[in-house]
Protein backbone atom coordinates (compact mmCIF):
# COMPACT_ATOMS: atom_id res chain seq x y z
CA UNK A 1 0.00 0.00 0.00
CA UNK A 2 1.24 3.44 -1.24
CA UNK A 3 1.15 6.04 1.51
CA UNK A 4 -0.31 9.24 0.20
CA UNK A 5 0.64 11.76 -0.68
CA UNK A 6 3.48 11.09 -2.63
CA UNK A 7 6.83 13.69 -2.92
CA UNK A 8 8.40 13.64 -6.83
CA UNK A 9 9.41 17.02 -6.19
CA UNK A 10 12.92 16.51 -5.54
CA UNK A 11 14.17 19.45 -7.59
CA UNK A 12 12.17 21.37 -5.54
CA UNK A 13 13.72 20.20 -2.60
CA UNK A 14 14.20 16.91 -0.64
CA UNK A 15 13.49 15.43 2.73
CA UNK A 16 16.20 15.56 5.44
CA UNK A 17 17.87 12.40 5.62
CA UNK A 18 17.00 10.67 9.22
CA UNK A 19 20.89 10.02 9.38
CA UNK A 20 21.83 13.87 8.92
CA UNK A 21 19.40 15.02 11.46
CA UNK A 22 20.61 12.51 13.72
CA UNK A 23 23.88 13.85 13.38
CA UNK A 24 22.96 18.02 13.91
CA UNK A 25 21.03 17.20 17.09
CA UNK A 26 23.88 17.15 19.60
CA UNK A 27 25.21 20.48 18.30
CA UNK A 28 21.89 22.21 19.19
CA UNK A 29 21.10 20.37 22.54
CA UNK A 30 25.14 19.81 23.96
CA UNK A 31 27.88 20.83 21.69
CA UNK A 32 26.11 24.96 21.14
CA UNK A 33 29.70 26.66 21.67
CA UNK A 34 31.01 29.38 18.66
CA UNK A 35 32.85 27.97 16.47
CA UNK A 36 34.82 31.28 16.45
CA UNK A 37 35.47 31.08 20.50
CA UNK A 38 38.87 30.16 20.60
CA UNK A 39 38.99 29.63 24.17
CA UNK A 40 37.44 27.30 25.20
CA UNK A 41 36.21 23.26 24.54
CA UNK A 42 32.53 24.51 23.60
CA UNK A 43 34.28 26.45 20.91
CA UNK A 44 36.86 24.02 19.84
CA UNK A 45 34.01 21.32 19.38
CA UNK A 46 32.33 23.28 16.98
CA UNK A 47 35.35 24.44 15.31
CA UNK A 48 36.38 20.61 15.12
CA UNK A 49 32.77 19.78 13.60
CA UNK A 50 32.80 22.59 11.02
CA UNK A 51 36.24 21.70 10.13
CA UNK A 52 35.20 18.10 9.32
CA UNK A 53 31.88 19.20 7.16
CA UNK A 54 34.44 20.94 5.50
CA UNK A 55 36.30 18.20 4.19
CA UNK A 56 33.48 16.29 3.92
CA UNK A 57 31.85 18.68 1.01
CA UNK A 58 35.18 19.20 -0.67
CA UNK A 59 35.75 15.83 -0.76
CA UNK A 60 32.19 15.37 -2.70
CA UNK A 61 33.14 18.16 -4.98
CA UNK A 62 37.14 17.53 -5.21
CA UNK A 63 37.88 20.18 -3.47
CA UNK A 64 39.61 21.11 -0.55
CA UNK A 65 38.78 21.84 2.99
CA UNK A 66 39.56 25.34 2.80
CA UNK A 67 38.10 26.03 -0.21
CA UNK A 68 34.35 25.93 1.08
CA UNK A 69 33.29 29.30 2.17
CA UNK A 70 29.88 28.75 3.91
CA UNK A 71 26.61 30.52 3.18
CA UNK A 72 23.09 30.28 3.68
CA UNK A 73 22.06 28.75 0.22
CA UNK A 74 23.07 28.66 -3.36
CA UNK A 75 21.33 31.71 -4.37
CA UNK A 76 23.81 33.77 -1.71
CA UNK A 77 26.46 31.57 -2.91
CA UNK A 78 25.74 32.47 -6.65
CA UNK A 79 25.44 36.41 -5.38
CA UNK A 80 28.94 36.16 -3.81
CA UNK A 81 30.14 34.20 -6.39
CA UNK A 82 29.15 36.64 -9.24
CA UNK A 83 29.29 40.31 -8.03
CA UNK A 84 32.29 38.97 -5.71
CA UNK A 85 34.53 38.56 -9.35
CA UNK A 86 32.91 41.40 -10.89
CA UNK A 87 33.76 43.60 -7.84
CA UNK A 88 37.35 42.53 -7.50
CA UNK A 89 38.24 41.82 -10.95
CA UNK A 90 36.57 45.32 -12.41
CA UNK A 91 39.91 46.39 -13.61
CA UNK A 92 40.70 43.60 -15.51
CA UNK A 93 37.15 43.45 -17.29
CA UNK A 94 33.43 43.84 -17.40
CA UNK A 95 32.21 40.81 -19.27
CA UNK A 96 30.77 37.83 -18.18
CA UNK A 97 29.40 35.05 -20.18
CA UNK A 98 26.40 32.97 -18.60
CA UNK A 99 23.04 31.17 -20.36
CA UNK A 100 19.57 31.80 -21.29
CA UNK A 101 18.47 28.47 -19.02
CA UNK A 102 20.21 29.22 -15.42
CA UNK A 103 18.17 29.87 -12.11
CA UNK A 104 17.32 33.21 -11.60
CA UNK A 105 19.58 33.42 -8.89
CA UNK A 106 22.40 33.37 -11.39
CA UNK A 107 20.61 35.27 -14.18
CA UNK A 108 19.26 38.85 -11.96
CA UNK A 109 22.87 39.26 -10.04
CA UNK A 110 23.68 38.91 -13.88
CA UNK A 111 21.22 41.70 -14.76
CA UNK A 112 21.82 43.62 -11.59
CA UNK A 113 25.45 44.17 -12.57
CA UNK A 114 24.31 44.90 -16.51
CA UNK A 115 22.20 47.82 -14.82
CA UNK A 116 25.67 48.88 -13.33
CA UNK A 117 27.57 48.90 -16.77
CA UNK A 118 28.66 45.07 -16.97
CA UNK A 119 28.18 43.16 -20.02
CA UNK A 120 26.84 40.32 -20.01
CA UNK A 121 26.09 37.73 -22.59
CA UNK A 122 23.36 35.52 -22.09
CA UNK A 123 24.16 32.35 -24.54
CA UNK A 124 20.98 30.24 -25.98
CA UNK A 125 20.99 26.99 -25.79
CA UNK A 126 20.17 23.75 -28.56
CA UNK A 127 16.81 22.36 -28.01
CA UNK A 128 18.02 19.74 -25.62
CA UNK A 129 19.22 22.88 -22.98
CA UNK A 130 22.87 22.00 -23.74
CA UNK A 131 25.78 25.13 -24.05
CA UNK A 132 28.55 23.75 -26.42
CA UNK A 133 32.47 24.65 -25.43
CA UNK A 134 32.84 26.59 -29.18
CA UNK A 135 30.02 28.72 -28.09
CA UNK A 136 31.48 29.95 -24.97
CA UNK A 137 34.85 29.88 -26.72
CA UNK A 138 33.44 32.42 -29.40
CA UNK A 139 31.57 34.53 -26.64
CA UNK A 140 34.86 35.21 -24.55
CA UNK A 141 36.27 38.59 -25.61
CA UNK A 142 39.59 40.22 -23.67
CA UNK A 143 37.43 42.36 -21.53
CA UNK A 144 35.98 38.53 -20.01
CA UNK A 145 35.95 37.77 -16.80
CA UNK A 146 33.65 34.94 -15.57
CA UNK A 147 31.88 32.35 -17.42
CA UNK A 148 28.75 31.37 -14.89
CA UNK A 149 27.34 28.10 -16.56
CA UNK A 150 25.38 25.47 -13.74
CA UNK A 151 25.83 21.63 -13.94
CA UNK A 152 22.85 20.43 -13.97
CA UNK A 153 19.32 22.60 -14.82
CA UNK A 154 16.71 22.28 -12.06
CA UNK A 155 13.77 22.23 -14.66
CA UNK A 156 14.59 19.86 -17.35
CA UNK A 157 18.09 18.22 -15.60
CA UNK A 158 20.09 19.04 -18.79
CA UNK A 159 23.79 18.63 -17.88
CA UNK A 160 26.25 21.00 -19.25
CA UNK A 161 29.21 19.56 -20.90
CA UNK A 162 31.99 21.41 -17.93
CA UNK A 163 35.03 19.59 -18.61
CA UNK A 164 35.11 21.18 -22.13
CA UNK A 165 33.84 24.21 -20.78
CA UNK A 166 36.02 24.40 -17.68
CA UNK A 167 39.16 23.90 -20.31
CA UNK A 168 38.62 27.21 -22.68
CA UNK A 169 38.12 28.83 -19.37
CA UNK A 170 41.47 27.69 -18.39
CA UNK A 171 43.13 28.63 -22.00
CA UNK A 172 41.85 31.63 -22.10
CA UNK A 173 42.48 32.74 -18.55
CA UNK A 174 39.06 33.28 -17.54
CA UNK A 175 37.34 32.25 -14.56
CA UNK A 176 34.85 29.45 -13.95
CA UNK A 177 32.02 29.53 -11.57
CA UNK A 178 29.08 26.85 -11.80
CA UNK A 179 25.86 26.62 -9.88
CA UNK A 180 25.87 22.76 -8.64
CA UNK A 181 23.00 23.01 -6.60
CA UNK A 182 21.25 20.74 -8.51
CA UNK A 183 23.99 17.93 -9.33
CA UNK A 184 25.80 17.99 -6.56
CA UNK A 185 25.25 14.67 -4.97
CA UNK A 186 23.60 13.47 -8.09
CA UNK A 187 26.18 13.08 -10.86
CA UNK A 188 29.81 13.52 -10.71
CA UNK A 189 30.97 17.35 -10.63
CA UNK A 190 34.72 17.75 -9.57
CA UNK A 191 36.08 20.54 -9.28
CA UNK A 192 39.62 19.75 -10.72
CA UNK A 193 38.55 17.56 -13.39
CA UNK A 194 36.38 20.09 -14.77
CA UNK A 195 38.24 23.31 -13.77
CA UNK A 196 36.11 24.99 -11.40
CA UNK A 197 37.47 28.08 -10.12
CA UNK A 198 33.94 28.81 -8.19
CA UNK A 199 31.19 26.24 -7.46
CA UNK A 200 27.81 26.57 -5.47
CA UNK A 201 26.25 24.55 -3.55
CA UNK A 202 23.31 24.04 -1.60
CA UNK A 203 22.62 21.54 1.33
CA UNK A 204 18.32 20.81 0.99
CA UNK A 205 18.47 19.58 -2.42
CA UNK A 206 20.93 16.40 -0.86
CA UNK A 207 19.09 15.75 1.63
CA UNK A 208 20.33 18.17 3.89
CA UNK A 209 18.71 20.97 6.00
CA UNK A 210 17.82 23.91 4.20
CA UNK A 211 19.50 27.50 4.83
CA UNK A 212 22.86 26.15 4.53
CA UNK A 213 24.73 26.13 1.05
CA UNK A 214 28.68 26.66 0.30
CA UNK A 215 30.62 28.54 -2.07
CA UNK A 216 33.75 26.33 -3.23
CA UNK A 217 36.41 29.51 -4.24
CA UNK A 218 39.78 27.82 -5.80
CA UNK A 219 43.13 28.77 -3.60
CA UNK A 220 45.89 28.02 -6.41
CA UNK A 221 45.91 28.23 -9.98
CA UNK A 222 44.84 30.33 -9.72
CA UNK A 223 44.08 31.81 -6.31
CA UNK A 224 40.31 33.48 -7.02
CA UNK A 225 39.54 36.63 -4.62
CA UNK A 226 36.26 37.93 -4.09
CA UNK A 227 34.75 41.02 -2.35
CA UNK A 228 32.68 40.45 -0.15
CA UNK A 229 28.84 41.02 0.20
CA UNK A 230 28.23 40.95 3.74
CA UNK A 231 30.98 42.83 6.18
CA UNK A 232 31.77 41.59 9.78
CA UNK A 233 33.42 39.58 12.17
CA UNK A 234 35.89 38.54 9.16
CA UNK A 235 34.72 34.90 8.85
CA UNK A 236 35.22 32.37 5.91
CA UNK A 237 38.60 34.12 5.19
CA UNK A 238 36.83 37.76 5.15
CA UNK A 239 34.46 35.87 2.21
CA UNK A 240 31.46 35.88 4.46
CA UNK A 241 31.10 36.93 8.04
CA UNK A 242 28.52 35.71 10.52
CA UNK A 243 28.81 33.46 13.38
CA UNK A 244 28.31 29.78 11.16
CA UNK A 245 25.17 27.78 12.00
CA UNK A 246 26.82 24.63 13.29
CA UNK A 247 24.44 22.29 13.55
CA UNK A 248 23.67 23.51 9.29
CA UNK A 249 26.95 22.48 8.27
CA UNK A 250 27.16 19.60 10.70
CA UNK A 251 23.94 18.33 8.49
CA UNK A 252 25.32 19.41 5.26
CA UNK A 253 28.87 17.63 5.85
CA UNK A 254 27.02 14.50 6.79
CA UNK A 255 24.44 15.33 3.29
CA UNK A 256 27.31 15.17 1.41
CA UNK A 257 29.41 12.16 2.92
CA UNK A 258 26.48 10.20 2.13
CA UNK A 259 25.85 11.82 -1.59
CA UNK A 260 29.30 10.52 -2.09
CA UNK A 261 29.10 7.19 -0.70
CA UNK A 262 25.84 6.32 -2.04
CA UNK A 263 25.82 8.26 -5.45
CA UNK A 264 26.62 5.35 -7.61
CA UNK A 265 24.48 3.22 -6.38
CA UNK A 266 21.53 5.82 -5.90
CA UNK A 267 22.01 7.05 -9.60
CA UNK A 268 21.68 3.53 -11.08
CA UNK A 269 18.53 3.25 -8.54
CA UNK A 270 17.17 6.50 -9.86
CA UNK A 271 18.09 6.36 -13.83
CA UNK A 272 15.82 3.02 -13.44
CA UNK A 273 12.74 4.42 -11.34
CA UNK A 274 12.80 7.56 -13.99
CA UNK A 275 12.94 5.01 -16.93
CA UNK A 276 9.90 2.96 -15.24
CA UNK A 277 8.04 6.20 -15.37
CA UNK A 278 8.99 7.11 -18.43
CA UNK A 279 8.23 4.03 -20.27
CA UNK A 280 5.12 3.63 -17.83
CA UNK A 281 3.55 6.86 -19.09
CA UNK A 282 4.85 7.30 -22.49
CA UNK A 283 3.33 2.93 -23.66
CA UNK A 284 -0.05 3.97 -22.75
CA UNK A 285 -0.30 7.80 -23.81
CA UNK A 286 0.16 9.74 -26.78
CA UNK A 287 1.88 12.29 -27.78
CA UNK A 288 4.00 12.87 -24.65
CA UNK A 289 7.26 14.51 -25.57
CA UNK A 290 10.70 14.51 -22.99
CA UNK A 291 12.09 18.04 -22.54
CA UNK A 292 15.76 18.56 -22.28
CA UNK A 293 18.61 15.64 -22.95
CA UNK A 294 17.85 12.00 -23.29
CA UNK A 295 21.24 11.54 -21.80
CA UNK A 296 22.88 14.13 -20.63
CA UNK A 297 20.65 14.80 -17.43
CA UNK A 298 20.26 14.49 -13.91
CA UNK A 299 19.17 10.75 -12.77
CA UNK A 300 15.90 11.59 -10.86
CA UNK A 301 14.85 14.11 -13.18
CA UNK A 302 11.92 13.59 -16.14
CA UNK A 303 10.32 16.64 -17.27
CA UNK A 304 7.45 15.82 -20.13
CA UNK A 305 5.11 17.78 -21.97
CA UNK A 306 1.56 16.12 -22.43
CA UNK A 307 0.08 17.51 -25.64
CA UNK A 308 -3.40 19.31 -25.68
CA UNK A 309 -3.29 19.05 -21.50
CA UNK A 310 -2.63 22.19 -19.26
CA UNK A 311 -0.09 21.61 -16.65
CA UNK A 312 -1.78 23.18 -13.77
CA UNK A 313 -5.03 21.26 -14.41
CA UNK A 314 -2.70 17.59 -14.86
CA UNK A 315 -1.12 18.75 -11.65
CA UNK A 316 -4.93 19.19 -9.78
CA UNK A 317 -6.20 15.74 -11.62
CA UNK A 318 -2.79 13.74 -9.67
CA UNK A 319 -3.44 15.66 -6.51
CA UNK A 320 -1.76 13.03 -4.38
CA UNK A 321 1.32 13.51 -6.23
CA UNK A 322 3.60 16.86 -5.88
CA UNK A 323 4.94 17.51 -8.43
CA UNK A 324 5.70 21.15 -10.54
CA UNK A 325 4.54 22.41 -14.15
CA UNK A 326 6.24 24.99 -16.53
CA UNK A 327 2.52 25.99 -17.18
CA UNK A 328 2.00 29.86 -17.13
CA UNK A 329 -0.59 29.12 -14.62
CA UNK A 330 1.46 28.39 -11.66
CA UNK A 331 3.67 31.17 -12.20
CA UNK A 332 2.76 34.42 -10.69
CA UNK A 333 3.70 35.95 -13.87
CA UNK A 334 1.11 34.15 -16.11
CA UNK A 335 4.54 33.44 -18.15
CA UNK A 336 5.17 29.74 -19.10
CA UNK A 337 8.64 28.52 -18.14
CA UNK A 338 11.53 30.61 -19.45
CA UNK A 339 13.54 27.23 -19.51
CA UNK A 340 11.16 25.44 -21.51
CA UNK A 341 11.34 28.59 -24.01
CA UNK A 342 14.59 28.61 -24.31
CA UNK A 343 14.71 25.13 -25.94
CA UNK A 344 12.07 26.24 -28.52
CA UNK A 345 9.47 24.38 -27.14
CA UNK A 346 6.36 25.98 -28.48
CA UNK A 347 4.26 27.88 -25.82
CA UNK A 348 1.46 25.44 -25.72
CA UNK A 349 3.79 22.62 -25.13
CA UNK A 350 5.65 24.75 -21.89
CA UNK A 351 1.89 25.01 -20.81
CA UNK A 352 2.04 21.63 -20.96
CA UNK A 353 4.61 20.70 -18.91
CA UNK A 354 5.34 18.35 -15.34
CA UNK A 355 8.60 18.07 -13.85
CA UNK A 356 8.76 14.93 -12.25
CA UNK A 357 11.86 14.70 -9.09
CA UNK A 358 12.50 11.46 -8.13
CA UNK A 359 14.73 11.03 -5.23
CA UNK A 360 16.34 9.05 -2.72
CA UNK A 361 13.02 8.29 -1.10
CA UNK A 362 10.73 7.32 -4.00
CA UNK A 363 9.82 3.88 -4.36
CA UNK A 364 8.68 1.30 -7.76
CA UNK A 365 5.04 1.50 -5.67
CA UNK A 366 5.15 4.90 -6.12
CA UNK A 367 6.17 5.01 -9.17
CA UNK A 368 3.55 2.42 -10.91
CA UNK A 369 0.87 4.84 -8.32
CA UNK A 370 2.19 7.62 -10.63
CA UNK A 371 1.94 6.27 -13.58
CA UNK A 372 -1.56 5.32 -12.77
CA UNK A 373 -2.91 9.09 -11.71
CA UNK A 374 -1.05 10.40 -14.93
CA UNK A 375 -2.68 8.15 -17.16
CA UNK A 376 -6.17 8.84 -15.85
CA UNK A 377 -6.21 12.26 -15.45
CA UNK A 378 -4.44 13.20 -18.79
CA UNK A 379 -7.28 11.01 -19.98
CA UNK A 380 -9.98 12.91 -18.60
CA UNK A 381 -8.84 15.96 -19.79
CA UNK A 382 -8.15 15.16 -23.43
CA UNK A 383 -11.64 14.09 -23.39
CA UNK A 384 -12.50 17.67 -22.70
CA UNK A 385 -9.57 19.58 -24.42
CA UNK A 386 -10.80 21.26 -27.69
CA UNK A 387 -7.33 20.97 -28.90
CA UNK A 388 -7.44 17.40 -28.52
CA UNK A 389 -10.43 17.48 -30.62
CA UNK A 390 -9.10 18.99 -33.29
CA UNK A 391 -6.16 16.97 -33.28
CA UNK A 392 -8.03 14.04 -33.95
CA UNK A 393 -9.96 15.23 -36.56
CA UNK A 394 -6.36 16.30 -38.54
CA UNK A 395 -6.56 19.30 -38.41
CA UNK A 396 -3.09 21.27 -37.26
CA UNK A 397 -3.56 23.15 -34.97
CA UNK A 398 -0.43 25.26 -36.09
CA UNK A 399 -3.04 26.61 -39.03
CA UNK A 400 -5.61 27.80 -36.95
CA UNK A 401 -6.19 31.44 -36.44
CA UNK A 402 -6.57 31.72 -32.75
CA UNK A 403 -8.65 34.88 -30.89
CA UNK A 404 -5.52 35.71 -28.87
CA UNK A 405 -6.59 37.68 -25.21
CA UNK B 1 -2.66 28.20 -3.13
CA UNK B 2 -6.02 25.91 -2.21
CA UNK B 3 -9.01 25.49 -4.91
CA UNK B 4 -12.33 26.71 -3.95
CA UNK B 5 -15.18 23.22 -3.63
CA UNK B 6 -16.90 24.88 -6.45
CA UNK B 7 -13.80 24.76 -8.56
CA UNK B 8 -12.94 21.14 -7.83
CA UNK B 9 -16.50 19.50 -8.15
CA UNK B 10 -16.69 21.17 -11.57
CA UNK B 11 -13.17 19.99 -12.83
CA UNK B 12 -14.18 16.21 -11.29
CA UNK B 13 -17.52 16.53 -12.85
CA UNK B 14 -17.46 18.79 -15.56
CA UNK B 15 -21.49 19.55 -16.62
CA UNK B 16 -22.17 19.22 -20.54
CA UNK B 17 -18.68 18.48 -21.83
CA UNK B 18 -19.05 17.24 -25.35
CA UNK B 19 -19.23 18.58 -28.89
CA UNK B 20 -22.85 19.70 -31.15
CA UNK B 21 -22.19 19.34 -35.26
CA UNK B 22 -21.07 22.64 -36.04
CA UNK B 23 -23.15 23.02 -39.33
CA UNK B 24 -26.10 22.82 -37.87
CA UNK B 25 -27.95 25.84 -38.30
CA UNK B 26 -29.62 25.89 -34.77
CA UNK B 27 -26.08 25.48 -33.07
CA UNK B 28 -23.60 28.60 -32.33
CA UNK B 29 -20.33 27.99 -31.81
CA UNK B 30 -17.61 29.88 -30.40
CA UNK B 31 -13.72 29.56 -29.63
CA UNK B 32 -11.85 31.81 -27.39
CA UNK B 33 -8.28 31.94 -26.06
CA UNK B 34 -4.96 30.50 -27.55
CA UNK B 35 -2.87 27.47 -26.89
CA UNK B 36 0.05 29.54 -26.83
CA UNK B 37 -2.08 31.76 -23.66
CA UNK B 38 -2.12 27.87 -22.22
CA UNK B 39 -6.72 28.37 -22.56
CA UNK B 40 -8.53 27.55 -25.13
CA UNK B 41 -12.26 27.35 -24.62
CA UNK B 42 -14.93 26.21 -27.13
CA UNK B 43 -18.94 26.73 -26.10
CA UNK B 44 -21.61 25.80 -27.93
CA UNK B 45 -25.64 26.56 -28.03
CA UNK B 46 -28.14 24.60 -29.46
CA UNK B 47 -31.02 27.15 -29.63
CA UNK B 48 -34.92 26.10 -29.54
CA UNK B 49 -36.10 27.85 -33.11
CA UNK B 50 -39.84 27.56 -31.55
CA UNK B 51 -39.15 29.17 -28.06
CA UNK B 52 -35.95 30.89 -28.94
CA UNK B 53 -34.35 29.62 -25.78
CA UNK B 54 -31.32 27.82 -25.01
CA UNK B 55 -32.09 24.20 -25.55
CA UNK B 56 -28.61 22.51 -24.75
CA UNK B 57 -25.18 24.17 -24.04
CA UNK B 58 -21.53 22.40 -24.56
CA UNK B 59 -18.78 22.61 -24.08
CA UNK B 60 -14.55 21.43 -24.20
CA UNK B 61 -11.63 23.74 -22.69
CA UNK B 62 -8.01 23.28 -22.72
CA UNK B 63 -6.43 25.25 -19.76
CA UNK B 64 -6.18 25.20 -15.71
CA UNK B 65 -8.73 23.34 -13.25
CA UNK B 66 -10.63 27.22 -12.97
CA UNK B 67 -11.27 27.69 -17.00
CA UNK B 68 -12.62 24.45 -16.51
CA UNK B 69 -14.90 24.99 -14.02
CA UNK B 70 -15.95 28.36 -15.35
CA UNK B 71 -16.86 27.12 -18.94
CA UNK B 72 -19.03 24.55 -17.05
CA UNK B 73 -20.36 26.51 -15.21
CA UNK B 74 -21.25 28.48 -17.74
CA UNK B 75 -22.94 25.84 -19.94
CA UNK B 76 -24.92 25.34 -16.85
CA UNK B 77 -26.28 28.77 -16.33
CA UNK B 78 -27.05 29.23 -19.59
CA UNK B 79 -29.14 26.52 -20.50
CA UNK B 80 -32.90 27.35 -20.60
CA UNK B 81 -32.42 31.17 -20.86
CA UNK B 82 -32.70 33.09 -23.74
CA UNK B 83 -30.32 34.77 -25.55
CA UNK B 84 -30.89 38.50 -24.19
CA UNK B 85 -30.32 36.42 -20.82
CA UNK B 86 -27.15 34.52 -21.39
CA UNK B 87 -26.01 37.52 -22.90
CA UNK B 88 -26.38 39.38 -19.45
CA UNK B 89 -24.14 37.02 -17.91
CA UNK B 90 -21.08 38.70 -16.57
CA UNK B 91 -17.70 37.35 -15.66
CA UNK B 92 -18.02 39.13 -11.72
CA UNK B 93 -20.73 36.80 -11.16
CA UNK B 94 -18.46 33.61 -12.36
CA UNK B 95 -16.16 34.87 -10.40
CA UNK B 96 -18.22 35.40 -7.40
CA UNK B 97 -19.64 31.62 -7.78
CA UNK B 98 -16.72 29.67 -8.26
CA UNK B 99 -15.01 32.02 -5.43
CA UNK B 100 -11.65 32.14 -7.90
CA UNK B 101 -8.63 34.50 -6.79
CA UNK B 102 -7.18 37.39 -8.42
CA UNK B 103 -5.01 35.37 -10.78
CA UNK B 104 -7.67 33.23 -12.22
CA UNK B 105 -10.19 36.11 -13.15
CA UNK B 106 -8.73 35.81 -16.54
CA UNK B 107 -10.57 32.58 -17.06
CA UNK B 108 -14.18 33.81 -16.27
CA UNK B 109 -13.56 36.54 -18.68
CA UNK B 110 -12.52 33.48 -20.91
CA UNK B 111 -16.15 32.36 -19.86
CA UNK B 112 -17.65 35.44 -20.78
CA UNK B 113 -16.05 35.64 -23.94
CA UNK B 114 -17.02 32.38 -24.87
CA UNK B 115 -20.81 32.57 -24.38
CA UNK B 116 -20.82 35.80 -26.19
CA UNK B 117 -18.86 34.47 -29.33
CA UNK B 118 -21.02 31.30 -29.18
CA UNK B 119 -24.21 33.47 -29.38
CA UNK B 120 -22.66 35.71 -31.89
CA UNK B 121 -22.30 32.85 -34.35
CA UNK B 122 -25.94 31.61 -33.78
CA UNK B 123 -27.03 34.96 -35.00
CA UNK B 124 -24.89 35.06 -38.11
CA UNK B 125 -26.18 31.82 -38.97
CA UNK B 126 -29.47 32.95 -38.57
CA UNK B 127 -29.43 36.18 -40.36
CA UNK B 128 -27.41 34.77 -43.76
CA UNK B 129 -30.43 31.71 -43.67
CA UNK B 130 -31.71 31.44 -47.10
CA UNK B 131 -35.27 32.84 -46.96
CA UNK B 132 -37.45 29.66 -47.40
CA UNK B 133 -35.85 28.56 -44.23
CA UNK B 134 -36.37 31.72 -41.93
CA UNK B 135 -39.93 31.60 -43.18
CA UNK B 136 -41.29 28.81 -41.29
Amino acid sequence: MVRLPIYMDNNATTRTDPRVLEAMIPYFTERYGNSASRNHSFGWEAEEAVELAREQIGSLIGATAKEIIFTSGATESNNLAIKGVASMYKKKGNHIITAETEHKAVLDPCKRLERDGCEITFLPVDKEGRVSPEQVASAIKEKTILVSLMAGNNEIGTLHPLKEIGKICKEKGVLFHTDATQAAGKAPVDVEECGIDLLSLSAHKMYGPKGIGALSVRRKDPRVRLDALIDGGGHERGMRSGTLPVPSIVGFGMAAEIARKEMEAETARLQALRERLHRGISSRLGDVYLNGHPEFRLPGNLNLSFAFVEGEALMMGIKDVAVSSGSACTSASLEPSYVLKALGVGDELAHSSIRFGLGRFNTVEEVDHVIEDVVRAVNHLRDMSPLYEMHKQGIDLKTVQWAAH
Amino acid sequence: MAYSTKVLDHYNNPRNVGSFEKDDPLVGTGVVGAPECGDVMKLQIKVNPLTGLIEDAKFKTFGCGSAIASSSLATEWIKGKSIDQALEIRNTEIVEELALPPVKVHCSVLAEDAIKAAIHNYQEKQANQPAEASAN
